[in-house]
């Protein structure tokens, strides 16, 4: 559906002369929102989830008799009052004000992750819960639409799939983006590839397998899974350690839209309509057949 | 040079205010409408439906929760919710070492039972060693051996109209102005009926402690732990829970929980 990308009428100039290209199909821009939409929903819910037990282990159970703790975000008693710290790996910081004590001054409570990063604010992890799945729902028939358009109107083996040149310009790439020095064509570049095959093809499966693993139903029905992640309480921690990732990803996309020119990038994900450079200012980009 | 001066200004400027803008939307705004009734929450609510469903057909009748072996018994069962009952009647059933203590089977049956610990431990009995999943997010692998709830069922004779087994605890889980309200708890009968369904007497080769839920509690192996009632006294066959309760099937359901708590 988007063979004519590359032709009439899909591609047209603007009143500075560069060249406006049909970048983004509609498939492409829908899923786009709709993961916004649930994936902001998912993390907000879940760190209200995660803040009923607020740590992780790894193994099959969870330590109370033993320790096999790798991450914990409490509230403990000090000389200069209650503290809030974050232990990571028996590393212990003090996170005092986001992380295990915070709220308004004079109202700091004990909780994990501070009220304005959870849905609902205050503590309920029954809400959180039936909001989480709603979206789980929605987060995961989004990943399947997205796969199946995305096989027929050829946007993963065109856009996505990497290719050997990809290898070849992954330094150039690189040095070009620590510039914050962008090149707006039909394709992505090879950091965006990986980026967003990763997020795509390894993150979203992962984050929905690790959920299933946690079911106790589900591991009735997919025993071998939890033998193959480690065990229940290694896939929650596999869980949470791709939403931190996922979030990583969400500030280092929102940081390269605005570095590359926002408007130009909104339009293309909302529009679909994207503006690339003139020809003359750097190689002419590779046509390529589709 | 200097455009790039200019652009790397402005990149950092709307960063952060992007960034605080996605620091702000966590607030409150959502927090009207997720009440219990509310319009947004019943909508989303809808989902739990579906999760159930699709549960069910997954996983159906029989599919087998994973059972684990002695190695990987490594620790007491964590105790949770009440561990040591404050009621009279239960304070006085336990200093009698529940000798006076029965399980009485009603509601939606052909034959009312009444069974001593003794009559119950006589039964054919199930032993497992399953991973206890809390909805809080931790899990203990333990040994658990007691009476298959089916067996207690078939000797009932459940009446074709029954549809759920309710479980009727001694424990006072909340005091509110209407007085104390006992742990309750509803499972359907295709749940009641899985084999590794037990009324649990024995914890880890022992008799079942009382912050365990002494002297019996169930064990739903495919749900997570608020399904599992402990120090339970009577189990009665229903053909609704509408009349249970806030209606939504137990005690943490009607606080907001889902009522399969198959994830």
């Amino acid at each position: 559906m988007d063979s004519a990308a590359s032709s009439q009428p899909a591609a047209q100039k603007d009143a500075k002369n560069a060249t406006l290209i049909y970048r983004q199909s509609r498939w492409t821009r829908l899923t786009h929102w709709l993961w916004a939409l649930a994936l902001f929903f998912m993390l907000l819910s879940g760190l209200q989830i995660f803040n009923a037990r607020p740590q992780l282990y790894v193994g099959k159970e969870s330590g109370f008799g033993y320790d096999n703790t790798i991450l914990q975000i409490g509230a403990e008693n000090t000389d200069k009052g209650p503290r809030g710290f974050t232990e990571i790996f028996g590393h212990r910081f003090d996170t005092t004000g986001v992380l295990g004590w915070s709220g308004p001054p004079g109202q700091e409570t004990p909780r994990a992750f501070p009220a304005w990063a959870t849905i609902p604010s205050y503590y309920d992890l029954g809400t959180a819960r039936v909001v989480h799945f709603f979206f789980a729902w929605v987060l995961s028939a989004t990943l399947l639409i997205w796969l199946v358009a995305s096989l027929i109107n050829g946007h993963i083996r065109r856009d996505l799939a990497p290719r050997v040149e990809d290898l070849r310009k992954l330094r150039r790439d690189i040095v070009d983006h620590a510039k914050l020095k962008f090149h707006h064509t039909r394709e992505y570049n090879t950091l965006q590839k990986m980026a967003y095959g990763g997020v795509l093809f390894v993150l979203l499966p992962l984050m929905i397998v690790t959920g299933l693993a946690m079911s106790p139903s589900m591991d009735s029905v997919l025993p071998w899974l939890n033998e193959i992640l480690g065990g229940r309480q290694t896939a929650r921690t596999i869980h949470f350690t791709v939403m931190v990732l996922l979030v990583l990803f969400f500030v280092i996309h929102i940081l390269m839209i605005l570095a590359a020119g926002p408007i130009n990038e909104l339009r293309s994900i909302i529009t679909g309509w994207y503006r690339t450079d003139p020809p003359a200012k750097h190689e002419k980009p590779t046509e390529r057949s589709v | 040079m200097a455009k790039f001066q200019i652009s790397r200004r402005k990149f950092l400027t709307a960063s952060s205010l992007g960034l605080s803008g996605i620091a702000l939307s966590g607030c409150d705004a959502f927090d009207s409408g997720l009440g219990i009734g509310g319009g947004l929450r019943s909508f989303l609510e809808n989902a739990n439906g579906l999760t159930w469903r699709a549960q069910r057909l997954l996983a159906g009748r029989d599919a087998l929760a994973p059972e684990f072996t002695e190695a990987d018994i490594r620790q007491p069962q964590r105790p949770n919710g009440v561990t040591a009952p404050d009621d009279d009647t239960y304070k006085g059933l336990l200093a009698n070492n529940f000798a006076d203590w029965r399980l009485e089977v009603t509601g939606l049956v052909e034959k009312p039972l009444s069974l001593t610990r003794e009559q119950l431990q006589n039964m054919p009995s199930r032993t497992q060693i399953t991973r206890h999943d809390c909805v809080e997010g931790w899990s203990c692998i333990a040994k658990w051996t007691g009476t298959p709830l089916s067996l207690v069922l078939d000797q009932a004779v459940v009446k074709p109209q029954a549809r759920y087994v309710m479980f009727h605890c001694l424990d006072t889980i909340e005091q509110s102005l209407s007085g104390d309200i006992k742990y309750y708890g509803t499972i359907d009968l295709i749940d009641a009926r899985h084999p590794q369904t037990i009324l649990a007497y024995g914890l880890n080769g022992k008799p079942l402690p009382v912050e365990n839920g002494a002297p019996l509690r169930v064990r739903v192996e495919r749900q997570l732990g608020y399904k599992m009632p402990k120090y339970v006294y009577r189990i009665e066959l229903v053909d609704s829970f509408a009349t249970i309760g806030g209606d939504r099937g137990g005690y943490w359901e009607d606080n907001g929980y889902d009522w399969y708590g198959g994830i």
